[in-house]
């Protein structure tokens, strides 16, 4: 519901932009990314090879404000503050797992987008084996039911009805021959 | 194909009970909602209260410069401790909203006798010497954070945010937004109490 409410206006101005593309709307469209302060030329690293690593490591970090957004995708102002130590950090030559553990140590589990693997998690990343493995359950459970029921059924034949399958099989069988 | 086999017949009653399966979840569900929204309502269930990572750890290193013309000596950790007894670290800004909303409650607890120390966040050190200037100040001492860095070195998510640190400089309690008078109330004195 509300996530349709959030598409609207996005959907309104793509539908604008198609009605009317005389219209320079397409500017204002393809500048939004670059608003976006992970573009800003003064916050990136002068190796691309660091800056490449700083987001990579960025992309793993929750904006703490927005919550469903990476420190990479945030225009948030603690956003921007982590973007820049994790920037330092690269150019100071720490690793990844150096600088996870900075932002880690201060703002806990939740900073990660991917959540460690440890007992309160266990549940977390367990789900979709067990989800997987009450679906095969259900499965093997429905086959053998329904092998039953075809065992059941096959043996339920009347003296009358086994005669009649006789019949209609040989006649089959004549045809085929004939 | 199997279904219209006289053999399936006998066991309907079992799939209709199946039927009824989604049902239970959706009940269990509609009242787990309902648990969660009574809990906002009552604020006992807070959806973006995220522990901080430092509880029961000792308060980060830091030293700030003081705020000039606010007549209060600088902030650095180890203030945290010579007062003896617990205290609370207060980030604040001038352009916070909240900030001006939980004011009372530390005028109150510096009138009380609970050493509140600040920290003016992101501030200009003048508009923050205007807002206490204009709301009171409550704190001992004060370090101004202009760059923001040794906020995040508390986890700070934004400001107003709270912290008790007991007397031996261990923090053991954090909340993030305004400082009501139920959250002193509720939280803080009890704490103040067995850190007393």
């Amino acid at each position: 519901m509300t996530r349709l409410a959030t598409l609207l206006p996005g959907l309104a101005l793509l539908a604008a932009a198609g009605l009317a593309p005389g219209i320079p709307l397409g500017i204002p469209l393809g500048i939004a990314p670059a608003l976006a302060a992970v573009s800003d030329p003064a916050e990136m690293l002068r190796d691309p090879g660091q800056e490449e690593r700083a987001r990579q490591i960025g992309r793993e970090l929750r904006c703490m404000v927005c919550q469903n957004q990476s420190i990479e995708d945030s225009d948030a102002e603690l956003a921007r503050d982590l973007r820049r130590i994790v920037r330092e950090q690269v150019s100071a030559g720490r690793s990844e797992s150096e600088v996870l553990r900075f932002v880690h140590d201060r703002y806990g589990d939740f900073v990660l987008l991917r959540p460690p693997v440890k007992p309160e998690t266990y549940l977390l990343w367990g789900t979709p084996v067990l989800a997987l493995g009450a679906g095969l359950v259900l499965i093997l459970g429905m086959r053998r039911r329904r092998a039953a029921l075809a065992g059941e059924a096959a043996a339920e034949l009347s003296a009358a009805e086994r005669a009649r399958l006789d019949r209609i099989e040989m006649q089959a069988r004549e045809r085929r021959g004939a | 194909m199997s279904a219209t086999t006289p053999g399936a017949r006998p066991a309907a009653p079992r799939r209709r009970l199946l039927l009824l399966a989604p049902l239970g979840v959706a009940a269990a569900a509609g009242a787990g909602f309902f648990a969660m929204l009574r809990g906002l309502g009552t604020g006992s269930y807070d959806p973006k209260g995220v522990p901080s990572a430092l509880l029961g750890k000792p308060a980060p290193d830091f030293a700030l410069p003081p705020l000039e013309g606010a007549d209060r000596p600088a902030l650095a950790a180890a203030d945290l401790r010579a007062a003896g007894r617990p205290v609370l670290v207060n980030f604040f800004a001038s352009w916070c909203v909240p900030c001006v909303i939980e004011h009372p409650q530390l005028m109150k607890l510096s009138r009380e006798g609970v050493p509140v120390l600040g920290v003016a966040y992101k501030d200009k050190p003048a508009d923050a010497l205007g807002f206490l200037q204009k709301h009171g100040n409550p704190y001992q001492r004060l370090g101004v954070d202009l760059p923001g860095r040794i906020a995040i070195d508390w986890g700070l998510y934004g400001v107003p945010e709270t912290y008790l640190i007991d007397r031996g400089g261990i923090i053991r309690w954090r909340w993030a937004g305004p400082v009501t008078e139920e959250t002193v109330a509720q939280q803080l004195r009890p704490l103040l109490k067995t850190h007393a």
